[in-house]
């Protein structure tokens, strides 16, 4: 897995969202109110709704579409609600955010 | 795997009764069976119930499959859908589809529902002739709709009349031809069926009744229908809805006893005792079976005795039926008309209101109900009927109600705590008040939207929702209906906070959060953006609005898309423009690529389908241009619709244009608890269509009448009438007064229609006719407010603010 520098924390309002385009597609990510940073693919399990334009309350983004819950942890929704989105790892190094993409496995994501 | 000990269970037919019965044996005996399902339509099991709402576009075909996929896949059930079962080789004790496959039971379900029933008429085989029985027959409806064509519904029983309104909604012209002289005769007496018929006649649909088809015309496809009396009807759809039949050919093919449908014992099973059989396919005691209610009842009592239980017998349970055309309640249960002299009818009639009903009384028990336009009692009358329930202490005052049956201090509205534990509540998806009750305290849930998510009760048509509710009243001790708490994340409800934030001078979401012990650090996507609104309303100029807490459109400013672009809609004054407005439109829309150009329901142009990152560039031209934001995406002022008015109509009374702008320059930009819209037309023809808006102006020659709590929108309300006033400055005044009691009282997301009907229009007269000064602060209190909030969103963004949002962060592999 290669760690790749997307930008700085302050980058991203707290409680929002950035995307970063990658050849997995746009990934969406986000940073808590407690300055937790997350990154998931930016397509919602329910019908691909932009994760990204969400509201982001604790570790969790509502999606804009049709308001499915989604955590940013595990991309699961919330019960009762079934389906999951890839999570992809971030890393904070100071103020600094690296994505772990793996640039050789691109098949891993639909 | 260890499937040497498991029994082999193999299900023909994937539709409502055959999963139903899964369900409940899945619940019961979990992994006594490796279960098989052939299903012939290759759809997984969806609530056939809803294709008539799915017809009326009140929802879409993905928002009715029961079962998806993944539901089959995680208990192990295999699955071959668009494959029937085409034989059945008892002897060998396996079945073989139509692609061949040939799989061995231990027990043998059939589930094969019914057929339409199909008149022998000349004609039928044409195309453009379709039933009304599933997905495939709904989807050539909608397509036929679209097509801009004129349908005619044979049939007009529950199904015929949902046909028939579905494509009506569809925008088709409809007619329909019924048999009998009346509507629904099977479920409605003629009474109920006369004002049905006369309502839907309202409606736009054209009836033919007493009308026998002869013959559908047509050579190579529909042309339309002959009656037998001579008349004819112009068709290119012809829909059939004259009942149904149950689906017995594969049971008789293989030898079961089959009458008119394949007949079951008390325990479901068929002549073989391996073959159960359920639903509408199925004849018990000599009655066949049209609806769900009944049907879970045997889908209870088959798994049972599949899950090994031999005492689990089944009984039909008196049925109800209601009819799902929104804005037509129509109830029905037992018997029509009193039958003998041992009965008796009691008749309540309000032909004003358009309110009819009747029930029929034996011997101090109800036995028979039909209600039309009110059918709020009608889960109570058809309890009292189930349980046979002796009302002599309250039979000279039972028609009116619940309400006044228990008289003074009694029980007003339902009585939930009497009604039994195995009362069916929801019909469409077979859930009982015993069902609701052990959701809510066994997952502690506290709002409605919780209740359908877990039980799905009113998820469906809704017809039930008061009840759901009243039972999540009773249950939680709360009046839900008042204080139903704002969200997961506290206990108190809308009014409750929005005094606290006022009384406690509370000026921050975290504050707020932190005096009414909210359970959650930040909120939730529910709270946030109410509290957001509430601080705003309260301490303008003060509070600093939250991007963070406003959904994506109006953090944005735009409408976001399916797709994920956004439609762009400038403001257009009172829908007045110019040519220099226009050419600025048509320079963006062609330098941005923009799809689509479209005007709008509310006067204006709108430039959908643009890309994020291109908004602020497409503000800064429509800026240059002076157009601003029209802000058709928020929870604020929307539009002024306004009419020619005198300025050139021939009817004017008065300048309805000018009067527009000058109220849309007023109000826009203020931020309201849901959208709020204006219109003002220059005489009572009304051609703004003033009455459907939250406030209207309708231009008179002594003045101008002001109307209020308008809605369009899924529940259509006309709007009240509030005052005649003589000048614009009045207006103005009542205009800004009433928007600011509606911005300082209602609940957020409540919009003005629901919000007057729940505190009445008396108190709005109150506050703004009865109390002069009371008004005027009001008025002040909103333009203060608005010195604030008219600053054009797309100016701020055009200038830099807020640019994360539009650009993305970084670009990787
Ligand atoms: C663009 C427009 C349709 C059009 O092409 O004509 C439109 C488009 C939408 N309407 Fe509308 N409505 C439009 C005029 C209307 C009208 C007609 C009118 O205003 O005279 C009505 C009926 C009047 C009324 O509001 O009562 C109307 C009643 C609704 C409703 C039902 C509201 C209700 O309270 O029942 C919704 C749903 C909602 O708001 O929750 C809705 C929701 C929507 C949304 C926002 C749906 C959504 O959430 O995405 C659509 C946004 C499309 C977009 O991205 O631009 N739209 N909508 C019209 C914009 C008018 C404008 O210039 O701002
Ligand atoms: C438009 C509409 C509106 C309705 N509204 C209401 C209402 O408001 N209230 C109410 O109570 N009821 C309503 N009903 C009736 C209700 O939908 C039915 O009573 C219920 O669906 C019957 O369930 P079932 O499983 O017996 O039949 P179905 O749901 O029809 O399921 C039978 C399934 O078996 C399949 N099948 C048949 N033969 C084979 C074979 N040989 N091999 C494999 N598969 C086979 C069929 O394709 C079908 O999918 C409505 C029905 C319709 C069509
Ligand atoms: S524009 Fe309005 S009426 Fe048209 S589809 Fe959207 S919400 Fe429905
Ligand atoms: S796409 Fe996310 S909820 Fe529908």
């Amino acid at each position: 897995m290669d760690w790749i520098e997307i930008g700085s924390l302050d980058d991203i309002p707290p409680r929002g969202a950035r995307t970063v385009e990658s050849h997995l597609g746009q990934i969406a990510v986000f940073r808590t109110a407690k300055d937790e940073v997350f990154a998931l693919i930016n397509k919602c399990p329910h019908s691909g709704g932009p994760l990204s334009e969400g509201i982001v309350s604790g570790r969790k983004v509502t999606c804009p579409l049709h308001n499915w819950v989604i955590d940013l942890g595990t991309g699961e929704a919330d019960g009762p609600d079934e389906g999951c989105t890839n999570v992809i790892p971030v890393r904070q190094e100071g103020r600094r955010l690296l994505l772990g993409l793996d640039a050789h496995r691109k098949a891993a994501v639909a | 795997m260890n499937a040497v000990s498991r029994q082999r269970l193999v299900v023909v037919g994937n539709g409502m009764a055959g999963m139903r019965t899964v369900e409940e044996l899945l619940a019961r005996a979990p992994v006594r069976y490796d279960i098989t399902v052939f299903g012939a339509e290759p759809h997984p099991n969806y609530n056939r119930i809803m294709l008539s709402s799915v017809l009326a576009g009140e929802k879409d075909l993905d928002e009715i499959v029961i079962n998806p996929r993944s539901w089959y896949d995680e208990n192990g059930i295999t699955l071959h859908t668009g494959d029937a079962v085409v034989a059945i080789d008892r002897t060998a004790k396996t079945v073989t589809s139509a692609s061949g496959r040939v799989v061995p039971y231990d027990k043998l379900l059939l589930a094969t529902g019914s057929n339409p029933l199909m008149p022998p008429l000349p004609g039928l085989d044409l195309p453009g002739v379709v039933s009304f029985r599933d997905i495939a027959d709904v989807e050539a409806m909608l397509k036929a709709a679209q097509a801009g064509q004129r349908a005619v519904v044979i049939g007009g029983g529950l199904l015929g009349l949902e046909a028939a309104w579905g494509l009506k909604r569809q925008g088709m012209p409809v007619a329909l031809v019924h048999l009998m002289p009346t509507l629904m005769e099977r479920q409605l007496d003629v009474e109920a069926g006369t004002l049905l018929q006369r309502d839907l006649t309202e409606r736009g649909l054209h009836f033919f009744t007493s009308g026998q088809t002869e013959q559908i015309l047509g050579t190579d496809k529909v042309e339309g229908i002959r009656l037998a009396d001579g008349r004819e009807v112009p068709a290119d759809l012809v829909v059939v809805a004259i009942g149904i039949r149950p689906n017995v050919a594969l049971a008789k093919q293989a030898g079961l006893d089959v009458n008119r449908g394949i007949r079951v014992g008390d325990d479901m099973a068929t002549s073989d005792g391996d073959i159960y059989a359920i639903g509408e396919c199925v004849e018990h005691n000599g009655q066949v079976f049209g609806l769900v209610a009944p049907i879970w009842e045997q889908a209870k009592v088959c798994a049972a005795r599949l899950a090994g239980d031999q005492k689990a017998a089944y009984a039909t349970p008196p049925l109800s039926t209601r009819l799902k055309i929104t804005g037509i309640d129509v109830f029905s249960a037992g018997l029509l008309t009193a039958e003998d002299e041992l009965d008796s009818e009691v008749v309540y009639r309000d032909a004003a209101k358009g309110i009819y009903k009747k029930l029929v009384i034996r011997e101090d028990k109800v036995v028979g109900a039909v209600l039309y336009g009110d059918v709020a009692d009608g889960a109570w009358y058809f309890d009292l009927m189930r349980q046979g329930k002796d009302i002599a202490a309250f039979r000279d005052r039972i028609i009116f109600g619940q309400a006044y049956a228990d008289g003074p201090g009694g029980n007003s509205g339902l009585d939930v705590a009497a009604m039994s534990d195995d009362t069916q509540v929801c019909g469409c998806n077979g859930v009982s008040k015993c069902d609701i009750v052990s959701a809510i305290t066994s997952k502690g849930l506290t709002s409605l939207d919780d209740v359908r998510a877990h039980t799905k009760a009113s998820a469906s048509c809704g017809q039930c929702t008061n009840v759901v509710q009243a039972i999540l009243s009773h249950v939680t001790g709360a009046d839900a209906a008042v204080a139903e708490a704002m969200c997961k994340c506290t206990e108190h409800g809308h009014a409750h906070v929005r005094k606290a934030i006022v009384e406690q001078g509370l000026k921050s979401q975290a504050e707020v959060r932190e005096a009414l012990g909210w359970k959650t650090e930040d909120g939730c996507a529910k709270c946030r953006p109410a509290l957001n609104y509430y601080l705003l309303c309260a301490w303008p100029g003060e509070y600093v609005d939250d991007q963070q807490s406003r959904f994506i459109n109006e953090r944005v400013h735009g409408n976001i898309q399916k797709d994920g672009t956004y439609s762009v809609v400038p403001r257009m004054w009172g829908g007045v423009t110019t040519a220099a407005e226009l050419r600025a439109i048509a320079d963006v829309a062609e330098k941005f690529q923009i799809p689509t150009v479209k005007v709008t329901g509310g006067q204006r142009i709108d430039l959908l389908g643009v890309k994020k990152e291109d908004l602020p560039a497409v503000w800064a031209d429509l800026n240059a241009a002076g157009m601003v934001s029209g802000h058709a995406y928020a929870k604020g002022l929307r539009t002024v619709k306004t009419c020619v008015g005198s300025e050139w109509c021939r009817f004017g009374t008065q300048d309805s244009t000018g009067l527009g702008i000058k109220l849309e320059r007023m109000t826009w930009g203020s931020w309201t608890p849901h959208k709020f819209k204006m219109a003002v037309s220059g005489c009572p023809r009304n051609c703004a269509e003033a009455t459907i808006k939250d406030f209207g102006v309708i231009c008179v020659d002594a003045g101008y009448d002001l109307v209020v709590g308008g809605n369009g929108g899924i529940h259509l309300r006309g709007t009240d009438h509030l005052c005649q006033v003589k000048t614009e400055e009045e207006v103005l005044e009542y205009a800004g007064a009433f928007m600011q009691l509606y911005r300082e009282d209602a609940w957020y997301l409540e919009r003005t229609a629901p919000w007057i009907e729940r505190v009445g229009l008396d108190y709005v007269k109150r506050r703004l006719i009865d109390d002069e000064a009371g008004r005027k602060d009001l008025y002040a209190r909103f333009l203060h407010s608005q010195t604030f909030a008219q600053n054009d969103p797309w100016a701020e963004r055009v200038q830099g603010s807020e640019a994360h949002e539009f650009k993305s962060l970084a670009m990787v592999g």
